[in-house]
Formats: C-alpha cells, structure tokens, sequence
C-alpha cells in the first residue's frame, strides 16, 4: 500500500480517527505523518532512531528487566558500562557485558533474529575446545543411544572415543590458558 | 595506495562487471569482529583503542598485500570520499580518532578498525558474487585469528557491540539498479515483501525509502541462528529473483513503451552533456534513465562503465577532490555539468 499523501512511498504509519462517532482512516509513510503531526495534535514517535527501538524491545518483557532499581546499577567491571546505559541503548560494552546481560537478550534476539543459539562458524584456532566439547556431548548422546539399544560393541567403540576426546579437551584447555596470559 | 584509491575515478562497483552487470552493480561481504582482551569501541579508553590499533598493526605488517592507514592522517574530504566509494562507513569517517583502515591495491578489502567493533572485514567485487567473497572474507578471518583472540561465546557467537550484528557477525549486501520495477510500480511491493523474508532494503542514496537513481542495496537482516552458507544462499537467491523480476519488467518496458523509454534516455544523455549547472539529484536520475537506455541496447558508443562512473561524479567529496578545491553547492553543480559534458563526448 502506498501512503496516500505523496503516493510514492510505501505507508507504514496507519492512524484511526473517530471524529463525532464518524471512523477515519488514514495511511502514511513516515514522512508525511511527520508532517501531518501538528494537525493531528499527538506526536506520533517524538524521537525515532534505532537504538530506542533496540531498548524497547529490551524493556517490553517483564521478564528482561531486573524490577529492583537496585539492581539498576549493576555494572560491568570490565568495561563499567551499566544495566541501565545497556538497557538505553541495547549495546554491548565489551565481551563481558554478555554474561553480565545476556540473559536479558533472549526476548531481543527472539525478535530481530528469530533464534538465539549461534550455529555458525567457530573459531579456527581458539574455538577448538568448543569443538571438542561438541564433539564430546555429541559423543555421550551416542552413548546412551547404544547403551539403551543394547548396541554394547558400539557403546564400547563410543566410550574408548569419549575417552580420547576429554584427554584432547583437557591436553588443549592447558595451552589455550597458556596463551590467554599474553 | 591510498591517494590512488582516493583519486582514481572509478570503483569497485563502478566496473560493471562480473554476474547481471546490467543489473547488479556490486556485492560485499562483512564481517563484524571484537578481539577478547578490550572493550568495544562504544567503551574504550585511548589506551585501549591505540592498543587495538597496534595490534592490527602488527598483524598487517606480516601481510605484503595489505596496508594499514590511521585514519586521522587522512584529511577531511578524502575520508568522504572513502564513504562515497563505499569502502568505509558514514560513523567511520565523521568521527576518525583511533580508527584504522586497512587495504589492498585493487580496492576488493577493506577492513575497518574500531568502527562499532574492532574489525569490520569487508570484502567487495563487481556484479553479483557473494561465495568467492565470503570465502576471501573467512581467510582473511583465519588469518588475523592465528595472533588475535576473538571475543566468541559458544552460544551468541561472535560477540558483537549490537545483538543486531551478533552470531555469524556477516552481513552480505547486493547493490542493484532496478528501475524497471520502479517504472511498472513494482519496486515497492517487491521491496516491502523481501522485508518479510528477513532482508533488508534501502535506497543506496536520498532519505529513507526514496532510492535515488533507482539504486537499492538488499541485505541480510538475521545473523544469529543460521550458517554463513544458509545467509548467502539466501541472498543469492533472493537477488537472482530480483534480477528476474527486473528483467520482465524491462522485457515489458521495451515490448509496451519502448519508444519512451528510448526517448527518455536520449533525452538524458542531452541533458547531461549539455548542460551548464545540474544537482546531483537531477544528474541522479537522468543517469538512470541513460543506463537503463543502455542496457536495452537503445544506446551506443557509451559505455556501461562509464556510465556507472558518473554516479560517483554526483558525489560532493569526490567532486571537490576531483577539482582540487573546496566548492559550495552552486560551484559543484557548475562543476558536475563541466565534467559530464568532457566524460561523455
């Protein structure tokens, strides 16, 4: 649908007035709404940017939100950003800010991502212990799975491999805390 | 390398060539990208963002093909026309204290540091073709990552400064020029379906929806939640359907209206090399109109190329470093109008 000022661009901005019990209707783009604000007499978003829609979305479930105003000055102490700059503006201040807020992420990730589980690539030479680890718990799925078919040959086959993997695991979480001292 | 990449008068995405050129000016490959041990950007000290200049400084120079500017020694301009090009951010060039870039010869990387994260790994080419890039894109990744620590979490991915950036930390971008879907009325219900489908669109120059000499840029809106290879293949296809729906609508233009459309192209190439003073947005859309013309086979002695170069000659910066002076508004339209008519006779 095309807004119906300047019938050029798309109408996202849609507006019921009842005037004298009379419905009108009206559909705009974003531009002429703005304009027709002042006649209409209510602002329709007084500040529109990006990052207030972030932190809406942050704020609309009650659930991402930490209720105390206490807690409102939980802060990072890594980067010293703070849940309520965070929930300003939906950014990140550092790695750390993630395990500090993630959990408050899930309703925002649910909604402009549509997922909150990363399945993409892991990193080459940092990311094998995550590797491993998938491996691993892929590993003792198997297992149960074999041992529960009564598959004891496999199930014997898997243990030996689950072995070797958290030697792996433990060999390769020595030399990554190694180089983390850098 | 710099200068030269600054001052030559074409870019990636002026070369027309490569997959659909009469159609899909360029395609790009990002990947956003934090280092462990700092804050973000949005969070550093002058310490810390030094140190990540450093650091990628150290790693650039094991790179013979690759270059490492600050970007505070770039004057003002030449940092605009970089945004002109398309090879660094609007953000990345306002505000160039602590920021880096980094290069190669021809233009195809670019690699943005302390943007809204510490790397922004871009990589570019003409016409459609995002596999060969993101696979350019993921060595280069693997290759920064054998010395540099990435901020990863096994569940969110690469931990970026905006969740919307978050997981894979890629964004694929296509560059097209559809004025068919715009002539028939099309462009707008196509657009604001691909919307629905997770992609985004925008019009690559003018204000909000409007799209200026008929230029989108389609792009990936998920980063979370899906393989790199799930992302391009969906922009890849999305964008072969484009160009298929652009290609009806330009086969139906020629068959119903092809005399107008004709006559609209010649029209803008007089007006072009004829005229004394004329704005970007006028000269906007008048290219346009000649493209189109050109690729219907209704144009000749021009080419693609060149035409595609015009629309960085609309640029202010570029403009103003071209002429070698600064020059208000009314001197860049004299300008402008001066070098159309010497490119195109």
């Amino acid at each position: 649908m095309f807004c119906e000022e300047c019938e050029k661009r798309p109408a996202n901005v849609h507006m019921t007035k009842i005037i004298n019990g009379n419905k009108v209707e009206k559909h705009l783009c974003e531009q002429c709404a703005k304009k027709q604000q002042d006649q209409i007499g209510f602002a329709i978003i007084p500040d529109f940017s990006f990052s207030n829609i972030l932190s809406s979305m942050l704020n609309v479930d009650p659930f991402t939100s930490f209720g105390n105003v206490q807690d409102n000055e939980i802060t990072c102490d890594k980067c010293g950003m703070t849940y309520s700059q965070f929930a300003k503006t939906g950014r990140m201040g550092c790695n750390k800010c993630y395990s500090f807020y993630g959990n408050k992420l899930e309703h925002l990730l649910k909604r402009i991502q549509g997922n909150t589980q990363h399945i993409g690539k892991i990193p080459k030479r940092t990311g094998e212990n995550i590797r491993l680890k998938q491996e691993l718990n892929n590993a003792r799925i198997e297992l149960q799975k074999a041992v529960l078919n009564e598959e004891f040959e496999k199930a014997a086959k898997l243990r030996d491999k689950i072995k070797e993997l958290e030697k792996r695991k433990n060999s390769k979480g020595g030399d990554v805390g190694d180089q983390k001292n850098d | 390398m710099i200068r030269k990449m600054i001052e030559e008068p074409h870019s990636i995405w002026t070369e027309g060539k490569g997959e659909f050129p009469e159609i899909v000016l360029s395609s790009r490959v990002r990947l956003a990208r934090n280092l462990e041990q700092f804050p973000f950007p949005l969070k550093q000290t002058e310490a810390s963002a030094n140190a990540v200049l450093e650091r990628l400084e150290k790693v650039v120079a094991k790179e013979e093909k690759l270059i490492m500017y600050r970007l505070k020694d770039v004057p003002d301009l030449e940092r605009h026309v970089l945004v002109e090009k398309h090879i660094i951010s609007p953000d990345h060039a306002h505000k160039p204290e602590h920021k880096g870039l980094i290069i190669n010869e021809g233009g195809t990387i670019s690699i943005m540091v302390n943007e809204e994260d510490h790397l922004r790994i871009q990589c570019f080419a003409s016409g459609l073709e995002v596999e060969k890039l993101w696979e350019t894109a993921n060595v280069i990744d693997d290759e920064i990552e054998k010395d540099l620590d990435y901020a990863f979490d096994e569940k969110f991915g690469y931990l970026t400064c905006c969740p919307t950036n978050l997981g894979t930390g890629l964004r694929v971008s296509v560059m097209m020029h559809l004025p068919g879907l715009v002539l028939t009325k099309q462009a707008g219900r196509i657009l604001t379906q691909l919307s629905q489908l997770g992609i985004a669109v925008r019009g690559l120059f003018g204000e909000g929806t409007e799209a200026l000499g008929n230029l989108f840029q389609i792009s990936n809106q998920i980063t979370l939640g899906q393989t790199e290879h799930e992302i391009l293949s969906n922009i890849n296809s999305v964008t072969k359907q484009i160009v298929a729906q652009e290609q009806a609508a330009r086969d139906y233009l020629v068959k119903n209206a092809g005399l107008q459309i004709e006559d609209k192209a010649r029209r803008a190439y007089g007006i072009l090399t004829n005229a004394k003073v004329i704005t970007s947005q006028e000269a906007l859309d008048l290219i346009s109109d000649l493209r189109l013309g050109k690729t219907l086979g209704m144009i000749d002695g021009i080419q693609l190329k060149l035409i595609n170069e015009l629309y960085l000659l609309c640029q202010p910066a570029f403009l103003q470093v071209l002429a070698k002076k600064q020059m208000d508004s009314r001197a860049r339209d004299i300008k402008r109008a001066e070098i159309f008519k010497k490119k195109l006779a």
